[in-house]
């Protein structure tokens, strides 16, 4: 009896074939799909030797496409960090009118194609835009340089903090906020001390995936940037070109560059959370408690 | 510090959850808001704390109106039914919170003690360093009180603060805050849906129906002196038996209740279980037994009447009763109400 029933797998599910199928069926995929790639583009930003390899990140054109992309995300990804609290804020923690239709229109541009996008700020700020004789007349340049670039990169990139927080702050509740205010905190006090911390990993992953869309950003800056070498170039518009000039080492070499910062990015959020998570050995936030909070009223 | 809620009103978009309710809470009391859900007991409250303000009516802090006074400057202690600890803090850290973001300036060292103090009123002591995810649900309604205590709140309130726990940690919470209330002598409002726990626990109750108080009073004048059907049916289990007055008698199901008050016309009569009894032999309302519930204290017996109305009723354990059987239940105690329209 017993033997028989050791052959049996303890749970449903567990039998070893399926468990090593799935295994398998996921480690082939991430390696045909991620890790490929990636080897692809170190391999072939060193093809034609080191030194082409060099020789293509010092050029002048690539630095400053780098200083492009990094000036641009310093920009962007505060402001949309700053929007992204203020947004879930409103929307988690107060009632008023229209607070759907305000969710809608934030997730917009996850659905418009980059390129839409591009084209509308085309239409509001270029010569013949809504703004652009204003613009024009008081010798402001946005399209065509840094600012047309960070406002496209902002509206590709307006959701991301916004969505990482929504749900978390929705299933905390009001309740840790009401607290902390009758006991006598201000509204920044409350915001800074209670609400901040319990979603600071959301809010971190949400500033990661940000910062990563906003440095990879290609449709909706190569319309309004129009892609003038070394002078509106991003990382991104920079690869293209170089590819385009049958540069390919080149190419691969400013995409390493990319993938770097991208994996930066990463190893700084991973980095991050373990020394939040060893600090005193304070318990993942979001404690279950809360979250009873909203399921049982 | 006395309370007086004056013609307090709260409307949510179109749905009123507080119909003009005047209430006054004395210094030092411990009063109960009890009703059932959608009451508007919790609204009432949150009006007190200032978490919600009150669309028409006043509220008074002694003297003090205190209507348009926002939560922050209110002075209250609240403590939630889901404790709402910040769960990033330690239990000493929670504590701490009010004092530390307090207008009043406090040294570090004066908090500390005073932490320690406050664990040992919630008989914590030695638990200060741990998080909110490190205790037991009682536990942390002990900290969530402690932590409402620091402030030197006027006032001290609790929305629904035993809910989430099991009976036994509940029924040991109310004894002990009960204690606490007789030591500090804090004027305390809290709201529960639970009428054992409003009676056990309470000095005076007050008892809320879709946003009217229907009757408040001491538990004893509640409990005994029911002024309404919805009284009686919300403070126990009740059976209700329809029966026409007519001069001064009221006739139900063939047994005779004197109904002195009232005027001819149908009336309700409520029979608690235990004010009923039963016998094989002998005069009452003749019925046969459908089902016998065994219970610690009593058997609950389940009847139907000849004119097909079920009635439950709680006899001694030792009563020899068994489904099928057909005898008598005889009425020591009724309370009977006029019929109104809407009780159809």
């Amino acid at each position: 009896m017993a033997a028989t029933r050791s052959k049996k797998p303890p749970r449903v599910g567990d039998h070893p074939i399926f468990r090593l199928g799935l295994l398998a069926a996921v480690l082939v995929l991430t390696a045909l799909v991620v890790v490929a790639p990636l080897v692809v583009i170190g391999v072939q930003a060193f093809s034609a030797g080191a030194d082409v390899f060099v020789a293509t990140i010092t050029d002048a054109d690539t630095r400053h496409a780098i200083f492009l992309t990094v000036a641009t995300a310093l920009i962007a990804v505060p402001i949309n960090t700053v929007f992204g609290v203020a947004a879930a804020w409103a929307i988690t923690k107060f009632d008023f009118t229209g607070k759907r239709l305000l969710l809608i229109v934030i997730e917009i541009p996850f659905s418009i194609s980059p390129i839409v996008a591009g084209v509308a700020y085309l239409f509001v700020y270029g010569l013949q835009g809504v703004f652009g004789p204003a613009l024009e007349a008081a010798e402001i340049k946005v399209l065509f340089a840094l600012p047309g670039i960070v406002l496209a990169s902002m509206f590709v990139t307006a959701p991301f903090v916004a969505r990482e927080l929504i749900p978390l702050m929705q299933a905390q509740g009001r309740d840790l906020e009401e607290a902390a205010t009758s006991l006598g905190a201000s509204g920044w006090r409350t915001f800074f001390s209670v609400t901040l911390p319990n979603v600071r990993w959301a809010l971190l992953y949400g500033v990661v995936l940000c910062n990563a869309r906003v440095m990879g950003e290609f449709g909706a800056v190569s319309v309004v940037s129009g892609n003038i070498r070394g002078q509106t170039n991003t990382l991104p518009l920079h690869v293209e070109l170089l590819y385009h000039d049958y540069q390919t080492a080149g190419a691969f070499a400013a995409a390493s560059i990319l993938a770097l910062l991208a994996v930066v990015t990463l190893f700084a959020k991973v980095l991050l959370e373990r020394q939040g998570a060893g600090r005193a050995g304070r318990p993942a936030l979001a404690a279950p408690q809360t979250i009873k909070t909203e399921t049982l009223t | 510090m006395k309370i007086r809620l004056d013609n307090v009103i709260k409307t949510f978009d179109t749905f009123r959850a507080v119909h003009g309710v005047s209430l006054e809470i004395e210094s030092g009391e411990l009063l109960a808001l009890l009703g059932p859900s959608g009451s508007g007991k919790t609204t009432i409250l949150r009006m007190v704390a200032g978490l919600e303000f009150a669309d028409g009516g006043h509220i008074f802090f002694g003297d003090e109106d205190a209507t348009d006074i926002p939560v922050r400057d209110r002075g209250v202690g609240f403590v939630f039914q889901h404790y709402a600890l910040f769960p990033h803090m330690t239990v000493a850290e929670n504590i701490a919170f009010g004092m530390k973001v307090s207008r009043v300036k406090r040294e570090k060292a004066a908090i500390a003690t005073r932490v320690e103090e406050l664990l040992r009123l919630v008989r914590l002591e030695g638990l200060g360093g741990r998080f909110p995810s490190q205790i037991s649900g009682g536990q942390r309604q002990r900290v969530a009180l402690a932590r409402a205590l620091a402030v030197d709140p006027k006032v001290l309130l609790l929305d629904e603060p035993f809910g989430a726990l099991d009976a036994s940690v509940r029924r040991d919470l109310r004894r002990w805050l009960r204690e606490i209330h007789d030591e500090l002598g804090i004027t305390t409002l809290f709201v529960t849906h639970d009428q054992e726990e409003a009676l056990d626990l309470a000095d005076r109750v007050v008892i809320l129906n879709e946003g009217r108080i229907v009757q408040q009073g001491t538990p004893e004048e509640v409990c005994r002196e029911p002024n309404s059907a919805f009284v009686v049916s919300f403070l126990g289990d009740a059976n209700r038996l329809p029966a026409s007055v007519s001069s001064g008698r009221a006739d139900l199901d063939g047994a005779q209740l004197a109904a002195p008050e009232l005027a001819d016309g149908p009336a309700e009569v409520y029979l608690r279980p235990g004010d009923l009894d039963w016998s094989t032999t002998g005069s009452g309302i003749s019925a046969s037994v459908i089902r016998v519930i065994d219970r610690p204290d009593a058997r609950r017996v389940l009847v139907q009447t000849e004119s097909g109305h079920a009635l439950e009723l709680d006899v001694p354990p030792e009563t020899r009763v068994q489904p099928n059987e057909r005898g008598f239940v005889q009425i020591r105690r009724a309370r009977i109400f006029a019929r109104t329209a809407d009780q159809a």
